[in-house]
């Protein structure tokens, strides 16, 4: 393996020739370099898509912010790499690098993968295959680097699991360091000890999944039947990992030097969402809600602003609007921030007209447009999906927004919700067409809608995750109608290409067998799969041919209540019977209210009473636990399903 | 208060394109906090204005760039205040006070002189630079548009057989490019370290 100078030097010749440069070169305010050999534990932090987006993932800034602040740890980062780049790297025989220091990845002790979505699981055997680390975790060695992996899809992580030693379910910030722990004792222990037993203590980490350390096995129909642990002490069913109050947020951010996509400091003000949609694998995987303060919010946008000068913050959450102190923060946030022509961005905003004096009190440009995310047009839909919002408070948003100065209005809609015809799917450009309309009745000509229309896939640990995704026959005769709708002056239709939809929808769902299509996938030159341009749909199918498994069995096939799913083992903590009562309840177009007004016991306080107990109060949102027996309940779970 | 600031811009920031530069000094102005002067409207932008774009992948230790403050302040202090905020790459030379009147940056640039050091030595390097200037007219093609690139070279010089000095113009519409200048001489740019050491205005 090349040394970082040798990279170095060959990076010197190579960069000049490809496009975008910066993104290789490291180098940029707030980077943390520490010296090499004087640091104990050393930790790549990968996002397997380009720069561009990389740099945008604030789990990752999270991570690279909490790790570097250990003096015994340091970690750098790494993105893969363009297909101009990708070429250069492979012709002059240059591994995968850290941007800090040119160290190649396998030089690192662990190297952690962002999985967000599963899109990324080619570009992710891509990422290994150019850092030369065997891509599957049984050939590694003591020499190799650890290799982990979290994000949202590693709820589902088994279409990956020969590839990754271990997952991390849930939120990495308490996890990242126990799992630093455990290496470095381990590696003082045996130097060049054996792989398993590190990969044995590392699944004794509350919210870590070895998917080593399991087994599975299939009924004859091809469905799942069972999972059978391989050691002893290894958690069954392995339980999410969250953090009881959010952690001080990250503020000193690594400014791109160039563009990036949200090329904004994002501060997080909530994780959670008591809302419930139904379709929703954000909503119910982020369980419980909690909040941080008005106040650490100002003082995170203060110290941002002070350690990078970004000129946009973005404050994150699932659901701006049910923030509890919002009116309040948004206030403070003038009242601070008014007189440096800073811009504040709230995104997903409630559709009501405070949520516009919201924005306005945030003076935030006219430009991009107001974002409003109705998902469904009929009533019908919207208590299917448990997104109840009427038309008419729609329009009177619409007109409100239009009326203060916006001409834009960008509308999010899904096609493919459970029972959805063609008439749902009319609703949608009706719906359009009826905002447009106010808009010109109140500015006339220079009013716009942009609809933003896409396909609905079922996810794992959701209520829908029984039900069938449409067929691509299906998703485009819906996209035709809406295609042939929206046009004219004004109208803007934005869809997805449905071979994609697939992709996602056969991942999402996924079993361990479909590893073997991922990789026979990406022996066939899939990557970058999230690309339009790059997407190889024909590559997809080969690989399912090649490995004799048939896509229509994970997407569009109506899975029985009583099956059980190949993700099961993941716990989001949220209850089977939870779901398939909620499930039910969409049969029936029955609305769950918000659980702040009522809690619905899905299945988060049981198991994680004691957490509630030791923090009370308003930093989560589901009600206080007062009795003490239920405490014991986590244990008696375990105890039972193992 | 408007003022006039050299930089160097080196190391990473030498992939930073020119656009990219901009919204890099507008981010470590905000984090010096300086007083700065906004542009009016509903998108507000700062007043800086960037003199002549240096080709990604050059450094330079003479670009310039303008920026607009809403009050008087010393000299020393904005130096100061900037110094411990620049970004790695970005350096400052020099700061002056401009006077209000005096015409936008671009329209005072006349040319730049680069230094350019090759990868390989060429030893016939002073008989190519001699052919080239004995020339009436170089004409090259840029972009699909046919050019002459001989009235665009002021001076060229060779020290070793590495190392090129260009003088080249840099006017609206007739800005001399180092590396076209190199593939004139047929040396690849590639292999060439170029180098940015002065940009002279008008009047200077």
């Amino acid at each position: 393996m090349l040394t970082s100078n040798e990279i170095q030097a060959r990076l010197e010749r190579v960069l000049p020739t490809v496009q975008k440069p910066g993104r290789y070169t490291g180098g940029e305010l707030n980077q943390v370099v520490k010296d090499w050999d004087a640091v104990r534990t050393k930790v790549a932090l990968v996002f397997p898509d380009i720069y561009d987006l990389g740099m945008s993932n604030l789990g990752l800034a999270i991570l690279y912010d909490l790790l570097n602040q250990r003096q015994d740890v340091l970690a750098e980062r790494a993105y893969a790499p363009w297909t101009d780049m990708e070429a250069a790297m492979r012709q002059n025989e240059i591994p995968l690098y850290s941007l800090e220091t040119k160290h190649p990845l396998a030089d690192f002790d662990i190297v952690g993968i962002s999985l967000p979505y599963e899109t990324l699981y080619t570009s992710t055997l891509n990422v290994l295959d150019l850092s030369r680390i065997p891509l599957f975790s049984a050939a590694r060695g003591p020499q190799h680097p650890l290799i982990i992996a979290g994000g949202h899809s590693t709820f589902n992580p088994e279409p990956m699991h020969p590839f990754i030693d271990a997952f991390v379910i849930g939120e990495g910030e308490g996890a990242i360091g126990e799992i630093v722990d455990t290496v470095q004792t381990f590696k003082q222990r045996a130097k060049n000890g054996e792989r398993g037993a590190l990969l044995r203590e590392l699944a004794k980490i509350w919210g870590v999944y070895v998917p080593s350390l399991y087994e599975v096995e299939y009924h004859e129909d091809g469905t799942f039947a069972s999972v059978t642990k391989l050691f002893e002490e290894a958690p069954l069913p392995i339980d999410k990992r969250i953090e009881a109050t959010l952690p001080p947020a990250t503020t000193r951010f690594v400014v791109p030097y160039i563009d990036t996509v949200h090329n904004r400091a994002p501060i997080e003000i909530m994780r959670g969402c008591t809302r419930g949609c139904r379709f929703c694998h954000a909503g119910m995987i982020t369980r419980p809600v909690r909040e941080r303060s008005v106040d650490e919010v100002i003082t995170a946008i203060e110290e941002t602003i002070h350690y990078t000068g970004f000129e946009e913050i973005g404050l994150l959450s699932l659901s701006s609007s049910d923030y509890t102190h919002v009116v309040e923060l948004v206030e403070k946030v003038h009242e601070r921030f008014g007189d440096e022509h800073l811009s504040v961005s709230l995104p997903s905003l409630r559709i009501e007209s405070v949520s516009v004096d919201l924005m306005d009190a945030l003076k935030s440009g006219r430009k991009g447009g107001f974002t409003l995310a109705p998902e469904a047009a009929t009533e019908k839909m919207r208590q299917i999906i448990n997104k109840p919002v009427s038309t008419e408070q729609l329009l009177e948003t619409a007109r409100e927004i239009y009326t203060r100065g916006w001409t834009t209005i960008k509308l999010y809609f899904m096609i493919g919700h459970p029972s959805e015809t063609l008439e749902d799917v009319q609703a949608i450009a009706d719906l359009c067409k009826a905002v447009l309309q106010e808009g010109r009745k109140a500015i006339g000509g220079r009013a716009k809608v942009n609809a933003g229309v896409s396909t609905f896939v079922p996810k794992p640990h959701t209520p829908f995750q029984w039900v069938p995704c449409d067929s691509i026959e299906q998703i485009k005769a819906k996209q035709d109608l809406l295609k042939e709708q929206l046009r004219g002056r004004g109208l803007k239709l934005n869809w997805n290409d449905p071979h994609e939809t697939q992709l996602e929808a056969w991942l999402s769902r996924g079993d361990r067998r479909l590893a073997e299509v991922v990789y026979q996938a990406w022996k066939r030159g899939a990557k970058f799969d999230a690309w339009g341009e790059h997407f190889n749909y024909p590559a997809w199918m080969e690989a399912f041919e090649d490995v004799g498994l048939d896509p229509a069995f994970y997407t569009h096939r109506q899975r029985p209540l009583d099956e059980v799913s190949p993700w099961e083992h993941l716990s989001t903590t949220i209850r089977k019977k939870f779901l398939t009562q909620d499930y039910l309840w969409s049969l029936e177009g029955r609305i769950r209210i918000d659980c702040r007004e009522q809690c619905f016991a899905c299945g988060i306080l049981p198991t994680f009473a004691g957490l509630r107990r030791q923090n009370p109060g308003d930093v989560w949102q589901c009600p206080e636990v007062k009795n003490k027996r239920v405490q014991v309940i986590r244990e008696n779970q375990v105890a039972v399903r193992t | 208060m408007r003022i006039k600031i050299a930089f160097s811009k080196t190391e990473a920031m030498r992939y930073t394109s020119h656009l990219d530069l901009q919204r890099t000094w507008e981010r470590t102005l905000r984090r010096a906090q300086l007083p700065l002067a906004y542009s009016q409207g509903f998108n507000p932008h700062p007043k800086i204005n960037l003199g002549a774009a240096l080709p990604l992948g050059f450094t330079s230790d003479a670009e310039i760039i303008e920026v607009w403050l809403e009050e008087q302040a010393p000299l020393r202090e904005i130096e100061s205040a900037l110094t411990p905020v620049l970004p790695p790459g970005l350096k400052v030379q020099d700061i002056q006070e401009t006077e209000r009147r005096v015409p936008k940056l671009q329209n005072l640039i006349q040319s730049t002189k680069y230094q350019v050091k090759l990868a390989e030595s060429t030893p016939d390097l002073a008989e190519r630079v001699a052919d080239l200037l004995s020339k009436t007219s170089i004409i090259r093609q840029r972009r699909g548009k046919e050019y002459d690139l001989r009235p665009l070279i002021l001076a060229l010089e060779n020290e070793e057989e590495r190392h090129l000095q260009m003088h080249l113009r840099a006017q609206p519409g007739a800005t001399g490019r180092p590396d076209e200048v190199l593939l004139a001489l047929d040396i690849d740019p590639l292999s060439a370290h170029i180098h940015r050491s002065e940009i002279i205005l008008e009047g200077e």
